[in-house]
């Protein structure tokens, strides 16, 4: 579908993701299909993943670590058999950076044995390189958000205090500020205070 | 300060680490001891490997599968300590328990009535009991199928076996995707509190004064931080101490309920404690790492398939425990340590108090429920004996 830049992949593998997290998922998948591989699943509800993954008989598996069922998909790939070819993993010793990378970015992934270790190693590049698009994502909307959240509470200690103290919207700011440089806190943290003390002595605006 | 990180998985077993960090015992020892909770023991594993955690909360046989170089990374992990014994139980489904109609509590008892019952089952054609562990390479899998193999069932084809995350148990056991797991505390508690399972017998009912889970430090860091490594051994083992008083109990479940810890109601923890799938981390030796039972742990991965039965592989097994830094870290500081670095499990029948050193040490009991003994001088024998059955 997005094959445009790699082309297609010839006899491509069936890669299986598994991701609880649906947005990473689809991003992940989407990056597969950019690197021209076709034939992708992906499991995002990890309900009866045993038997599921067994129905799909997947060649290659990419999970994050945060999935608690890493010991179960292990065992079940390594000892037990259930997949019908015997499946190693792909972060195997000889390949210590990768691994490495991998882990950083918080993905592993599994791969039956005997397929080519320069194939897997595209996806895995991909997938490391996805994963950590995603992190720096998750990390900026979380700053974006606790931004947004400091100035709705500079917002509300402003309007207190120009209620008030009868003070203008520039006043209140600048009082503020002068307070924070005085106690050497952040304006954000001296606004909370305000409006805790506000809320404590029932004189709040809310 | 000198920090060290270490992770662990959320269960009770895990109090050691946690009491060293919150009660100040590893502050004392001029230790920083960062505590990261991990969601599987593949992580713990991963993570270690590439220098992210030192020391780890492990299932006991898990270094010794590392080791042996059967997991994916070859990481050298020691074991310089044991993170107590007991605190396991094999719970199952009401229906299953209403089933067994049990005359008498304990192993023996309750592995004869599973045998009717799964021979029944089998007359009537109906579907395998599924049991759920958390781990191949753990005493749970181990104990579960002694326990199974000493009653006369055959783990690998009377019954099913699957891996499953500890917190998932007591779901999988109510949705009926499992008849019965073999879990460390608190999700035995937790199944039983919830009314969708009851214990049917415990870790300490099949092996008594069992070890569970240890210390696993990675090798490398070991070499480069001797003295760290004792002041951290010195830590857990005051630590464990504290954990061990009944008077701390309360402040011990507080701090475990923690979100950051287990995140499990104190109550539920308070009950966990008090047993039946009691937790021991320091009476009878309870830290002391037995080369006797990295040894057990060894035959058991024999029996089941998971490594060869050669005498390199054994002395792999043994030397991943290393009692004499236990007895380095602990030497001059009064705690009482066992002078043997093996013992014949199973061959005291009762608490035995035994000389060790200056101070008096009480072991034991520490048999098998089937009456077995397992003297790690006769591995070979103790090997073929498994095989026969």
């Amino acid at each position: 579908m997005h094959a445009q830049n790699a082309g297609m992949v010839a006899n491509p593998p069936f890669v299986l993701v598994i991701d609880t997290n649906d947005a990473r998922a689809a991003i992940i998948k989407d990056g597969l299909r950019a690197e021209g591989y076709t034939r992708i699943e992906v499991i995002t509800q990890m309900d009866q993943l045993a038997a599921r993954i067994v129905t799909l008989q997947p060649d290659v598996i990419v999970v994050d670590l945060g999935n608690p069922n890493r010991d179960m998909l292990e065992n079940m790939l390594q000892v037990t058999r259930a997949v019908k070819r015997p499946v190693a993993m792909f972060v195997d010793r000889s390949d210590k950076p990768s691994m490495e990378k991998a882990i950083e970015a918080g993905v592993s992934a599994y791969v039956v044995d005997g397929f080519r270790q320069d194939r897997i190693k595209s996806i895995m590049e991909m997938a490391i390189s996805r994963f950590n698009a995603f992190s720096r994502l998750e990390r900026e909307l979380e700053t974006a958000k606790s931004a947004l959240a400091d100035r709705t509470t500079i917002d509300k200690a402003k309007g207190l205090i120009m209620k008030s103290r009868g003070l203008s919207e520039e006043k209140a700011y600048a009082l503020l500020r002068k307070s924070a440089m005085d106690q050497n806190r952040r304006i954000v943290e001296v606004a909370e205070s305000l409006l805790l003390s506000a809320s404590l002595l029932g004189d709040g605006d809310e | 300060m000198k920090l060290v990180t270490a992770a662990f998985m959320p269960l009770i077993d895990a109090s050691i680490l946690a009491a060293a960090r919150e009660v100040g015992f590893a502050e004392s020892e001029g230790i920083d001891l960062v505590l990261v909770q991990e969601t599987s023991w593949a992580n713990i594993r991963d993570r270690m490997a590439i220098g992210h955690f030192d020391i780890a909360h492990m299932l006991a046989p898990m270094p010794i599968a590392s080791n042996l170089g059967l997991t994916p990374f070859d990481t050298e992990i020691i074991v310089p300590m044991s993170l107590g014994l007991g605190g396991n139980a094999i719970t199952v489904s009401d229906q299953v328990f209403a089933a067994l109609t049990l005359a008498a509590t304990g192993a023996l008892d309750a592995g004869r009535a599973l045998k009717g019952l799964i021979e029944s089952r089998a007359e009537g054609g109906a579907e395998k009991f599924r049991f759920g562990v958390v781990h191949p390479h753990s005493a749970h899998n181990f104990e579960l199928r002694y326990w199974l193999a000493g009653s006369g069932i055959d783990p690998d084809h009377e019954v099913e076996i699957v891996i499953l995350p500890p917190p998932f148990m007591p779901d999988a056991l109510e949705q009926g995707t499992i008849d019965g797991f073999c879990v460390g505390e608190p999700w035995n508690t937790v199944a039983q509190t919830r009314g969708v399972g009851k214990i049917l017998t415990t870790k300490n009912d099949i092996w008594a004064s069992s070890p569970e889970k240890v210390l696993g430090v990675d090798a490398n860091w070991a070499r480069k931080n001797g003295s760290t490594l004792a002041g951290l051994v010195r830590a857990l083992s005051n630590a464990s101490q504290w954990c061990s008083d009944a008077a701390n109990r309360q402040t011990l479940s507080h701090i475990l309920s923690r979100p950051d810890y287990l995140g499990i109601d104190a109550k539920i923890l308070t009950a966990a404690l008090k047993g039946p799938a009691v937790y021991e981390p320091y009476e009878r030796a309870a830290t002391f790492p037995w080369q006797s039972h990295a040894a057990w742990f060894y035959t058991q991965m024999v029996r089941w398939g998971q490594v060869d039965h050669l005498p390199a592989h054994a002395d792999i097994a043994r030397r991943t425990y290393r009692p004499d830094l236990y007895r380095e870290a602990l030497k001059g500081t009064g705690a009482a340590i066992p002078a043997a670095s093996s013992k014949v499990e199973g061959a005291l029948a009762s608490s035995t108090v035994v000389g060790a050193g200056s101070s008096m040490l009480t072991l034991g009991p520490d048999g098998f429920f089937d009456g077995q003994v397992f003297d790690p001088d006769e591995v070979d024998a103790y090997v073929a004996g498994q095989k026969r059955q």
